[in-house]
């Protein structure tokens, strides 16, 4: 789906994940206007999913619009979003998410693969995952499109094992009250007014917003995540030996 | 000011700060409505959907909601609020929230309105869409039905927070700068969710006017029971720390069912676990009673309640309304009988069924009592010529003769745990009175002492004689040990 990709920052010596329409344009080298704001939590593993989808959902929900429908004269009439609540059912919590089911499904996606990545890092796995919006400054040929962030959020999640049920009742209140103080997080940031791309006219509409879906119109976005394990370094190094030993053998 | 404003953009921007304020209540009513809400997104516009986002209409809370507006604007020093409380099945209430609307004179004098202005209210109403779902009222507004439920209420003017309690905490949803002010949308929440029964209910006239029966066919059959209040509560004080809402009843409740078995006098009830009471009429005046029986009975444990008592003692007190007697009155009148785990025979030295005073066994005892105990009137023992036994009979034979004079030895008759009286008939102190002084040893009584000097004297020469005799058997013996 155009926009919405789950890339890992390093080499591609990781398989791309499917559904990447491999996003040609390369990062911009300057992030000048970015403004990156870092949210952490501590979860249980299971509890990871509806965490980051709840951040994520938040977040988008601030950055979607309705459909643009433009109109002669360069006027244009935007469509309506709705929203619906979602019960998490591993933390006491409750969120609200655009009413999408593509933009939910891309998320789930994303945060699937996140979650897998941590889990198989080892017990004590600690991951970020990064949701970027970005502007398309097209170039004139032979260069590509370049793409100027201009607000990352990154979500870094410290995974916990808990031992006994009793521990994961407390868990799930606490992740709950946490989730809580991140979306006020959230909103404090969104309502700060900075810096928004401009109401782009027809023809530019595609640099700015994720046209793609047919019910709701998010800004431009993509979404990454890179995995530490317990050692310390990054997984993908890990990967990188565990791909050359077994070509090896 | 108002002249650099266009008339179309102040036409604009009366109808947005109005349309907005209307939404602003149907989000905050309908996340309270205990249940989650879902509305679809629509690519081609409606034209009848504010800020580009599907918020339905209740009917009833637009038309409350305007009610409260009267045609006015929120305006600097008029606010439009909405107060979120919590009122339970017997009648208490407590406010949990209260959602501001408010303008300031801070005017951004640059902005657009027909275009900046409406997507940032759209951003703000999407933010205190976030916010609603986040704050603790949202999660005790989705448990509402059976125990409690929630009540909303708009006012228009200057905002009360008094009610909310101590230590309230504000969430910021969001501002939004126009030309003629700058729009806060706030929230102050209570955080002590401890229960507080309304002194003021009695006092306040019913909750009618404007009631909307739970079981009447409503347009949202599925949403919860909510009714408008009209009705002011004044400011209370909310000092003490009570037990949170649906912790005070059980542990009120709990605390009956776990005490030991005992006669538990209160008046106008009868013996036993007093019940729950259910009507609300007499919600009020149960509920001091429950919160002042809790106390005596095992302090260390529900200390909770131990201050609510206590608060609402002062509070019943100062009350002008009618109780029969003063709370200590309550207290004294009440009195628990605990039988000791493991104790064999009863306790029969307690019979007055007055006060219930810690060491009552000290206490001054009428004369019947007195007869009664055996540490008073020991039973006959043998007569000992030992100083100590002597002196032990004269007390307590003292204290038998004078009785209640006696004050400064009292005798305590003294049942261990574990004892059982088949195995050895007497007591301890029994006991040791007897075994305490033994009978001397005969060989050293001096009689007999001086007797056998005597004779071991006379009988010294017969036997010097015989070892005479024997003298070489005992040098043989010496050379044999050499």
């Amino acid at each position: 789906m155009k926009g919405a990709s789950s890339n890992k920052r390093e080499s591609a010596a990781l398989p791309s994940p499917a559904g990447n329409t491999g996003l040609a344009c390369p990062r911009a080298q300057t992030a000048m206007n970015c403004r990156a704001e870092v949210l952490e939590v501590s979860v249980e593993g299971r509890q990871i999913e509806e965490a980051m989808l709840a951040v994520l959902h938040t977040i988008l929900l601030h950055r979607s619009t309705g459909k643009f429908h433009y109109k002669k004269e360069g006027t244009y009439s935007i469509g309506t979003v709705g929203t619906q609540d979602v019960d998490c059912d591993f933390i006491d919590f409750t969120y609200a998410r655009v009413s999408s089911e593509e933009l939910d499904r891309a998320l789930r996606k994303a945060v699937g693969e996140f979650k897998d990545a941590l889990r198989y890092s080892g017990s004590d796995g600690i991951g970020q995952i990064s949701l970027e919006f970005y502007q398309k400054k097209k170039s004139r040929w032979p260069f590509s499109d370049e793409c100027i962030p201009w607000e990352v959020w990154t979500v870094k999640v410290n995974v916990v094992n808990l031992a006994n049920e009793q521990e994961r009742q407390i868990c799930r209140e606490k992740v709950g009250e946490k989730l809580c103080e991140k979306i006020i997080n959230i909103v404090e940031v969104m309502n700060r007014h900075e810096y928004l791309p401009k109401m782009p006219t027809q023809s530019e509409v595609d640099n700015v917003f994720d046209t793609g879906l047919k019910d709701v119109q998010p800004y431009l976005y993509k979404i990454s995540y890179q995995i530490t394990d317990s050692l310390g370094s990054s997984v993908t190094t890990t990967m990188r030996r565990l791909i050359k030993d077994t070509l090896a053998l | 000011m108002d002249t650099d404003l266009n008339s179309q953009d102040r036409k604009d921007l009366d109808k947005f700060i109005k349309f907005f304020a209307l939404k602003t209540v149907q989000v905050i009513v309908q996340a309270r409505l205990g249940e989650k809400i879902c509305t679809r997104s629509s690519s081609s516009p409606t034209g009848s959907d504010w800020f580009n986002l599907a918020i339905k209409d209740i009917p009833e809370v637009t038309h409350e909601a305007k009610k409260a507006l009267a045609g006015q604007l929120p305006a600097i020093g008029r606010s439009m609020c909405v107060e979120i409380s919590l009122k339970t099945s017997e009648g208490d209430s407590m406010e949990l929230e209260i959602w501001c609307l408010e303008m300031n004179e801070k005017c951004d004098k640059e902005i657009k309105v027909s275009y900046t202005v409406y997507n940032r209210l759209s951003l703000l109403l999407k933010s205190l869409l976030a916010i609603t779902r986040v704050t603790p009222a949202y999660r005790l507004s989705r448990k509402q039905g059976h125990e409690y439920v929630i009540l909303y209420r708009i006012y228009f003017g200057e905002v009360q927070l008094s009610g909310l309690g101590e230590g309230f905490q504000t969430v910021r949803v969001g501002t939004v700068g126009t030309p003629l002010g700058t729009i806060t949308l706030s929230c102050a929440y209570r955080i002590n969710l401890a229960f507080i029964s309304t002194r003021q209910f009695e006092r306040t006239p019913p909750i009618m006017g404007i009631i909307i029966d739970h079981f009447v066919d409503r347009p949202y059959p599925s949403s919860s029971p909510m009714h408008p209040c009209n009705y002011r509560t004044t400011g209370e004080d909310n000092g003490a720390a009570y037990p949170s809402v649906e912790d005070s009843q059980e542990v009120c409740t709990t605390s009956f069912s776990t005490s030991p078995p005992s006669q538990l006098i209160v008046p106008g009830k009868e013996g036993g676990v007093p019940p729950v009471p259910s009507q609300p009429a007499h919600g009020t005046q149960a509920d001091h009673e429950r919160m002042v029986m809790c106390t005596p009975l095992d302090g260390a444990l529900y200390s909770a309640a131990t201050p609510s008592s206590s608060e609402d003692t002062e509070t019943v007190s100062n009350s002008s309304e009618g109780k029969s007697g003063s709370p200590h009155d309550l207290l004294e009148t009440i009195f628990v009988r605990k039988v000791g785990a493991f104790v064999n025979k009863p306790i029969n030295q307690v019979t007055m069924a007055s006060l219930d005073i810690p060491f009552a066994m000290f206490a001054p005892k009428n004369v019947e009592l007195e007869d009664n105990d055996p540490m008073v009137n020991p039973p006959d023992s043998p007569d000992v010529e030992s100083p100590l036994q002597g002196s032990l009979h004269s007390e307590v034979s003292s204290g038998s003769s004078t009785g209640n004079t006696h004050d400064d030895f009292v005798m305590v008759d003294f049942k261990p745990a574990f004892s059982k009286d088949d195995i050895l008939p007497m007591d301890l102190g029994t006991f040791y009175r007897e075994f305490q002084n033994p009978p001397q040893l005969s060989s050293l009584s001096i009689d007999i002492g001086a007797q056998s000097m005597a004779e071991d004297l006379d009988s010294l020469p017969e036997k010097l004689a015989v070892h005479e005799k024997n003298v070489k058997e005992f040098d043989a013996f010496v050379e044999t040990l050499q």
